[in-house]
């Protein structure tokens, strides 16, 4: 029962915003000593403990190095991003023409969700993307059928253009090898005795990703009904 | 045959080399700083096999103390400015996108021809393939960048440092939370939590195991704002135990779409602030303040129908036999 505060520590950790390698390092050695703590336990006993957690801490942190392999992707999304890569990415970007706001999130999605599905996470983004493009299009798109927008629908598209951002990152960049969360999977079950591969891995993020892009594209389809009652129920311009 | 280490020696020095130029930057606030902690990265990288349980540790430590008490801050190293890129983005157009093409095309061909051809057995070790093909496809690519787009020497090292040093110390979370998981396991950390998640919700058909592993990773990360820090736990005490064990699910099918029932939770909370919290500000959002701001509360059905359809998904793929 003693162990579980390892997992408390965790919890409080990130709650607190404590930096989480220290929340995490904190969080492994007091798991260790605890586990050892029990009938006839002497403070040799539990700074063995502290030792041993540390070591085998080393080895686990030695036998998941691999994931350090994927950062060999930056030197070249850095030197296509001094070529001009992400303004690229906007021209493009500029040229989709959408008659309504929900249409071109819609499109902006799937953008979004097949470049995160090949690595290319960083194209998509709040401040590269969603601000100074993706939110004022949709916004214009909606002035362009509807005439000035209030305050109301104004801010229900920026809000949904962020999260059109977040929900097409999140469901597509699984199906990326070199991803955080499947190299932390593959590591993880390493640690339990299990030999997975990381192709294997990502390519289970796939069912996720359609049913993905039906159901937040059923959404963004239905939204524009949604910004027309926000326009109907009117409301000052409050920006 | 290309292995793991080789792929580790050609890591071990770009970090070598980040950490170098780091430290060449005169001036730069936390340059020292910065060079320790990519020097360190590298160290682990290239004499990792050396150095023993122990030693590791203490190369932890030493990385976390580096890492985690100070600002590590980012070094300014000289790149293009915004008029050029826009003149580069003109100049060789849609071509900017076939070298960040060639990654996953390497990794996934180089992953299919080294199970499947004698050629390619003979090429790349068979441990953690996928990667190793992932790291060449980035060799590639980046030969292939550099004879088209005609860039500085250095710059694809010091582009690369700009990019890793933006990253900063959130590069080791992924390989510390696997650690972690290390050592939750062999603390039975998992058998505990487990039997309390059973006292609220009995693990014993798949359907709840299915039910209670999906909902926990979401609530978990509700409450973290992070899917990575609630996969060990949450895999440790219902994932492996339960559903890997007892009933035989998939690890692998298991594992990814348990990981995107977290990425669910952190859709839905405001602990995830670079994603819901920074754009709502960015978007001058009148609500941005309030816990459930607008982003958050336009992802929330989305969520709510993606943490259903993951577990529908985990019930009807992993565990067919």
């Amino acid at each position: 029962m003693l162990v579980l505060l390892g997992v408390a520590v965790v919890v409080a950790g990130f709650v607190a915003r404590i930096n989480p390698l220290i929340v995490i390092l904190v969080a492994a050695v007091t798991t260790g000593v605890l586990a050892a703590v029990g009938p006839g336990a002497t403070p040799q006993m539990l700074a063995a403990a502290a030792v041993d957690t540390i070591s085998r801490f080393g080895t686990a942190f030695n036998e998941n190095r691999y994931f350090h392999i994927t950062w060999l992707v930056l030197p070249v999304i850095g030197l296509l991003e001094r070529a001009g890569l992400q303004e690229r990415a906007r021209i493009l970007i500029r040229q989709v023409k959408a008659a309504t706001a929900g249409r071109l999130l819609l499109v902006y999605f799937m953008v979004r969700q097949a470049t995160a599905a090949l690595g290319l996470v960083s194209l998509g983004g709040h401040p590269q993307m969603v601000r100074p493009l993706v939110a004022p299009m949709a916004e214009s798109a909606a002035e362009a059928e509807h005439g000035p927008l209030p305050g109301r629908a104004r801010f229900r598209i920026r809000a949904m253009a962020a999260a059109t951002d977040n929900i097409g990152l999140f469901f597509g960049e699984d199906i990326f090898i070199a991803i955080g969360s499947i190299v932390l999977i593959v590591g993880f079950l390493e640690q339990a005795g299990i030999r997975v591969e990381a192709l294997h891995v990502s390519l289970w993020a796939i069912p996720t990703a359609i049913v993905a892009l039906l159901v937040h594209g059923t959404r963004l389809l239905l939204f524009d009904r949604r910004v027309k009652r926000d326009i109907a129920a009117g409301g000052e311009d409050d920006r | 045959m290309i292995t793991l280490e080789h792929a580790y020696l050609v890591v071990g020095l770009m970090f070598a080399a980040f950490a170098m130029l780091a430290l060449a930057e005169r001036g730069a606030p936390g340059r020292i700083r910065r060079a320790l902690f990519w020097g360190l990265v590298a160290a682990s990288l290239l004499f990792g096999s050396h150095l023993g349980g122990f030693g590791n540790g203490l190369l932890v430590i030493a990385l976390v103390a580096i890492g985690a008490t100070g600002r590590l801050g980012a070094g300014a190293p000289a790149t293009t400015g915004q008029a050029e890129r826009e003149a580069g983005a003109a100049r060789f157009g849609n071509r900017l996108f076939v070298p960040a093409l060639m990654v996953p095309l390497f990794a996934v061909g180089g992953t299919l021809l080294a199970k499947n051809t004698a050629a390619g057995q003979w090429l790349i070790s068979p441990v953690q393939t996928t990667l190793i093909a992932l790291g060449i496809g980035c060799l590639a690519a980046l030969a292939t960048a550099m004879l088209w787009f005609r860039q500085p020497v250095l710059a694809p090292l010091q582009e690369g440092r700009r990019l890793m040093d933006s990253i900063g110390w959130a590069a080791l979370l992924p390989q510390m939370l696997a650690s972690l998981g290390a050592v939750f396991l062999a603390a039975d950390v998992g058998q505990v939590v487990g039997d309390l998640i059973a006292m609220v919700i009995p693990l014993t058909t798949v359907a709840l195991a299915v039910f209670a592993y999906c909902l926990g990773m979401a609530l978990f990360t509700i409450v973290m704002g992070n899917a990575f820090a609630a996969f060990p736990v949450m895999t440790a005490a219902i994932g492996l135990p339960f559903l890997v064990g007892t009933f035989g699910g998939d690890p692998a099918i298991v594992c990814a779409i348990g990981m995107l029932a977290g990425f669910c939770g952190t859709l839905m909370t405001p602990m995830a602030a670079n994603f819901n919290v920074v754009p709502a500000n960015l978007l001058e959002l009148p609500d941005r303040n309030a816990p459930l701001n607008g982003v958050i509360r336009a992802q929330i059905p989305t969520a709510l129908l993606m943490l259903v359809a993951n577990m529908v998904l985990m019930y009807g793929l992993a565990f067919r036999h």
